[in-house]
């Protein structure tokens, strides 16, 4: 009952938005402002006949790869610090730092020393998400029930089946959070990627509508593109977390 | 000097403070600052990182891992787990267990949490079975029925067991020897066989007469002891309707 209301809800709101973007493009009545009809149809067309979904593609490829890649080297990272006081010492300083650096200072110097190539835009966008990984895991690390670790220990309990169904679960809540934020902040750095260093994906387009100041073509990219980031939270993102937690009463 | 025989159950009590807990840590090997030795057949226990003998040990608290299912749970602590599934299937329906196997530990009442975790100490077929007041603030029923599973189990396999209580008449009814620990520095000030024969249960008349004979014999020794059971065990009060309902 609760989840039907919760769904009407977000529904209703997103309509609500697109009510008023309707009426306002209506009062104002210029280019500069095209209503969500124009953009639907310029989206349709670009779908079924312009390159919007090969762009799409690209972008989201990118958006996978240094998901994953942070998600693991930043989990890593976590969890030795997390685990190890001297490691965490250590590092705290860098990753303060690290937590500072704006991404476009990041991006622009993977590009300047590894060249305009695949390779410095998934590190660049990796780079930028690794540091609040850590900090979420590291959390986590920290939180480990010793008590669980200790029946692992007694019970001799392998070392892999011991990470794997006594230590990792502790973590699900943080890597979940950690997942939810990196998504949202990896698939804004990706378009910044791509505008200044390739030529190809979502953000390579948005820079092209841009030069010619094209806002509808901007805005079905925007639209395209946030449509699939909702998607992929309702059928990846969601559904996994609650198996993960399925435990809880 | 403490030593106990292959088989045989051990009952350690003893005031708070007499280390009691840590002398099962030490057995247990989660801790491992000490002056002395652990010998099993008169090698030490502990070497290289490994134990000689297979190992249980069943908490104060159930520490099932939540989000393992009752059968994950057991599961866990068996190294092959392949051939292994039938025989745990098999002891959860001797011990009245199989309708939960795949529950969650929170979807059960702390009773059943005890049970499961008592269960999980013999289904890795212990040598030696350390206990740390498995049954402390449980109702009276439900202690009487875990201890009679306990000594189903234990008829089993028999394992060497050591369980730290500080309730004397829970020693009496479980143990084969009971050992009393004075409080710091923990030393054993007494040993008391009991001789009786078993089923027993914790409202015995025999197991209260040994009680009683043994409160008036070391009065200094035990008091303390006993103005802690009292406190403890107020609402324990002998049940007669405790059988297992399961156990055949």
């Amino acid at each position: 009952m609760l989840r039907v209301r919760e769904t009407w809800l977000r529904g209703l709101s997103l309509l609500a938005f697109l009510v008023i973007w309707q009426l306002a493009a209506m009062a104002v009545n210029k280019p500069l402002l095209p209503a969500p009809t124009v953009v639907l149809t310029t989206l349709w067309n670009d779908l079924t006949e312009g390159s919007l979904l090969y762009h799409l593609g690209i972008t989201l490829a990118r958006v996978a790869v240094s998901f994953l890649i942070a998600m693991a080297l930043g989990t890593a990272l976590g969890i030795v610090m997390g685990r190890y006081r001297d490691v965490d010492a250590a590092l705290d300083s860098l990753l303060v730092l690290a937590l500072n650096i704006p991404a476009l200072v990041t991006i622009i110097l993977c590009y300047i020393w590894f060249g305009l190539t695949e390779t410095a835009a998934v590190t660049a966008v990796a780079l930028n998400k690794i540091p609040t990984v850590v900090v979420t895991v590291r959390e986590g690390a920290r939180a480990v029930d010793r008590q669980l670790m200790e029946v692992a220990g007694v019970y001799r309990v392998s070392m892999r089946r011991t990470f794997v169904q006594v230590y990792l679960p502790q973590l699900y809540p943080y890597l979940m959070a950690a997942a939810r934020s990196g998504l949202a902040l990896i698939w804004k750095i990706v378009l910044v990627v791509e505008l200044l260093g390739r030529s190809n994906g979502v953000g390579f387009q948005l820079g092209t509508f841009f030069q010619f100041f094209d806002i509808t073509g901007i805005l079905a990219y925007t639209f395209a593109f946030a449509a699939v980031v909702l998607v992929a939270e309702a059928i990846l993102i969601r559904p996994l977390e609650r198996h993960l937690t399925r435990w809880r009463p | 000097m403490l030593s106990a025989l292959p088989g045989e159950f051990v009952a350690i009590v003893g005031p708070s403070g007499a280390g009691k807990s840590t002398l099962l840590n030490l057995v247990a090997g989660l801790d491992r600052e000490m002056d002395g030795d652990i010998q099993v057949d008169g090698q030490p226990l502990h070497a290289d990182g490994l134990m000689r003998v297979r190992l249980g040990f069943v908490f104060q608290e159930p520490r099932l891992m939540p989000w393992l299912t009752v059968i994950d749970n057991l599961m866990l602590v068996l190294e092959n787990s392949t051939d292994s599934v039938e025989r745990v299937r098999h002891l959860l329906r001797e011990v009245g267990l199989s309708d939960i196997e795949q529950s969650f530990p929170n979807q059960l009442s702390g009773g059943m949490q005890r049970r499961v975790s008592l269960v999980r100490a013999f289904v890795m077929r212990p040598e030696l079975l350390l206990m740390d007041e498995p049954f402390l603030s449980l109702d009276a029923p439900t202690a009487a029925r875990l201890r009679l599973l306990l000594l189903t189990l234990w008829g089993e396999l028999h394992p060497t067991v050591l369980f730290v209580t500080h309730q004397l008449r829970e020693a009496l009814a479980l143990a084969d020897r009971v050992l009393f620990l004075s409080s710091s520095p923990g030393r054993v000030v007494l040993e008391v066989p009991v001789q009786l024969p078993r089923p027993r249960e914790l409202g015995d008349a025999s197991i209260g007469e040994l009680h009683d004979r043994l409160l008036v014999q070391y009065p200094e020794l035990l008091s303390g002891l006993v103005e802690e059971e009292k406190q403890q065990s107020a609402s324990e009060i002998p049940d007669s309707d405790n059988r297992l309902p399961s156990s055949r």
